[in-house]
């Protein structure tokens, strides 16, 4: 990267500061102050993008059983519920043990702030886990509560209860793209019109890869469907972030962020091409293929998460694109 | 860009935006890097003042900088800038190539001037102490005129966290631990703050960062302490050539449009003031400063734009995205009443 030695002549004859990065970005004439970040990269380690994965599969898991619930498919219905809810639990230990100061959690709760897509996170999981809470309780009483007067109870209320989660569950999918976007980290500020869609997409190709896993394939005849619509959605709206013009784009197309996107695409792509053809009639091709839509798009979110640390980390990501929104700018007013 | 749109655009009165009645004027700090020393007094005022901990000693290799960047434990950080700059002179072209003197032309003279008295012409140096001619009692440079400015200039610049009109900061804390105070400062409150660190990526000019072993975020408060009992923060209290100012916002505006004029009219046309203007990305900065240079060149970004900008724009195509996940969610159940 250009250090501030090079001066104003750069032709780009000094970039190579030796510094160990790779030389993702072409050389440039950008100027910079030693080659430090101007951003700070995100704080955050592995336990969010783990959480975006784990929250969009609770959300994919809740639609998937609350649709397999109205039509009478029991065995899709449990899986989606205790899947759901599973993701849930291990979603909120993530989130609790990310914080600096996780045991100040319930500080989040002090506030609902329409300006932070974190806090209405917190709203939208306080109100879609109590409904996935009582569905998947429903499918794991005891046989022997179930028809005792609170287990017949408990299974009356787990259809409203398995829908007010599933009407909640596209908020819990999506959110997560607002909250990524809405920071100054440019790859993930730049790809703000197709993040929602990747991770929507990459929610409903987990829940229907659990679905697919775990229910028989005689029932699992919607969770096929939606894998593939998501897959479908998921590959398009990442494709979209690789193609958008501008240095930004680099941080998902080159290095380790553009190598786990890749295996992503594969898997998601392997995956819903299964669940086309060989999921139909094999259990264990059904489950193959769910396999490869959950680590498809596990994959999915640490990839992207990973391109926004890599565009903090160079200083490039943040200087070239905003010179030239400035020198654009100046041509335009005169 | 309306008057009241408390996300973008200029706005005149962020405290009463905030829910402040009756408050006092917005204040904040106008840094002209134009005669900074690079004395760091403001780093080492603030550390006292706010007893911020020890954050290592490091010693970075660059240059008179051994802070790096602000953060959490650094809510004053002076950059040091070396740079070669043509003096009106016509440029030779060689700038860029691996040949040139080893050091600045001044430096080669006066030891030019210390081998002639040196008694075998410099064949012994290294093996004696050869005297360079000072201490001496004058000051630096006293002895000589214009003409003998070589090419090099330090630009050394005290950076703080700039109190944005629309801070990227305050918007995105999940715990309201990030408030705007009375005076139209931001600040954190370390008694709510649980370290969720979404602030540290919401800041689009990198300035507050959680302290690892502590797990809350931290950034200058404008030493809100001091503005309370009426005094002005440490760093401009400690600061010895008033390179920071600090004062109500509209009369520090003022006064650095006067000093950028009078740089001007002095021929210094690279002078330029940043964060100035309300009509920029964030609003205007509380904290803005007078550079030498282009921003980026003391670890500035150029164009900063508040990530909240894009706020309802965001939200709309999740909405869009989410009714799509729905309809699909529907949609699979009704292709196949088969099973």
């Amino acid at each position: 990267m250009s250090r501030e030695g090079a001066g104003r002549h750069g032709r780009g004859g000094r970039d190579d500061d030796g510094s160990r990065e790779r030389s993702m970005v072409p050389k440039a004439t950008f100027r910079s102050y030693y080659g430090r970040p101007v951003l700070k990269p995100p704080v955050w380690e592995w336990k969010v993008p783990a959480y975006l994965f784990t929250g969009g599969l609770s959300a994919g898991s809740a639609l998937l059983a609350a649709g397999a619930d109205l039509t009478r498919r029991p065995e899709l219905a449990r899986a989606g519920r205790i899947g759901g809810f599973g993701a849930l639990l291990v979603s909120t230990y993530l989130l609790v043990a990310d914080l600096g100061r996780p045991e100040r959690f319930h500080h989040m709760l002090r506030v609902a702030k329409p300006s932070s897509p974190m806090s209405m996170g917190t709203w939208i999981l306080v109100a879609y886990g109590p409904g996935s809470a009582l569905a998947a309780a429903a499918e794991l009483l005891p046989a022997g509560v179930r028809a005792s007067l609170p287990g017949r109870l408990l299974r009356m209320a787990a259809r409203p209860a398995g829908l007010s989660a599933a009407l909640l569950a596209p908020g819990l999918a999506s959110y997560t793209a607002v909250l990524l976007s809405q920071t100054a980290v440019p790859a993930w500020h730049d790809a703000r019109r197709e993040l929602p869609f990747v991770f929507t997409g990459s929610a409903a190709a987990s829940g229907a890869g659990l679905g697919m896993l775990l229910a028989p394939v005689a029932e699992a005849g919607p969770a096929r469907r939606l894998g593939v619509v998501g897959a479908a959605a998921e590959l398009v709206a990442s494709r979209l972030v690789d193609r958008r013009p501008g240095l930004v784009t680099e941080a998902y197309t080159t290095g380790r962020p553009h190598r786990l996107r890749q295996a992503s695409e594969y898997l998601t792509l392997g995956g819903a091409l299964t669940a086309l053809t060989l999921a139909r009639r094999s259990r264990a091709a059904a489950a193959a293929g769910g396999l490869a839509l959950l680590a498809g798009s596990v994959l999915q979110r640490f990839g992207t998460f990973e391109a926004g640390v890599v565009s903090t980390k160079d200083p490039a990501y943040v200087v070239k694109p905003q010179r030239e929104r400035l020198a654009a700018r100046a041509e335009g007013g005169g | 860009m309306t008057q009241d749109n408390s996300f973008y655009g200029p706005l005149s009165d962020p405290a009463g935006n905030a829910g402040h009645t009756d408050h006092p004027p917005r204040v904040g700090f106008f840094t002209d890097t134009s005669v900074c020393i690079g004395c760091k007094a403001c780093e080492v005022a603030c550390k006292e003042w706010n007893a911020i901990p020890e954050d290592g000693i490091d010693l970075l290799g660059m240059s008179f900088d051994n802070t790096g960047m602000l953060g959490a434990s650094s809510w004053r950080h002076v950059a040091f800038v070396e740079q070669q700059r043509p003096l009106g002179r016509q440029d030779a072209g060689l700038a860029d190539l691996p040949v040139g003197p080893s050091s600045t032309q001044e430096t080669a003279e006066v030891v030019a001037d210390a081998l002639e008295v040196a008694k075998r012409g410099g064949g012994d140096l290294g093996t004696a102490p050869v005297d360079l001619g000072f201490p001496s009692f004058d000051l630096p440079g006293a002895g000589t005129g214009a003409e003998a400015r070589t090419e090099f200039r330090w630009l050394m610049s005290s950076d703080v966290c700039k109190h944005c009109t629309h801070a990227g900061c305050l918007d995105v804390c999940p715990t309201g631990a990030l408030f705007r105070t009375e005076f139209g400062t931001v600040v954190v409150q370390p008694d709510i703050c649980n370290g969720c660190g979404y602030c540290v990526s919401g800041c689009p000019y990198g300035v507050i960062d959680r302290r690892p072993d502590d797990g809350r975020a931290w950034k200058c408060t404008m030493c809100y302490d001091r503005l309370r009992d009426g005094m002005e923060p440490a760093c401009a209290k400690a600061c010895p050539t008033d390179s920071i100012q600090y004062g109500p916002l509209d009369e520090l505006r003022e006064r650095a449009d006067r000093r950028l004029a009078q740089l001007h009219e002095a021929g210094v046309t690279e002078a330029q003031l940043y964060g100035r203007d309300p009509d920029d990305g964030v609003g205007g900065d509380g904290a803005f400063f007078l550079l030498l240079d282009d921003p980026e060149v003391y670890g500035f970004p150029p164009d900063p734009v508040v990530p909240t900008r894009d706020l309802m724009s965001m939200w709309k195509h999740a909405g869009v995205a989410a009714s799509a996940l729905l309809a699909a969610s529907a949609a699979v159940f009704l292709g196949g009443a088969r099973r």
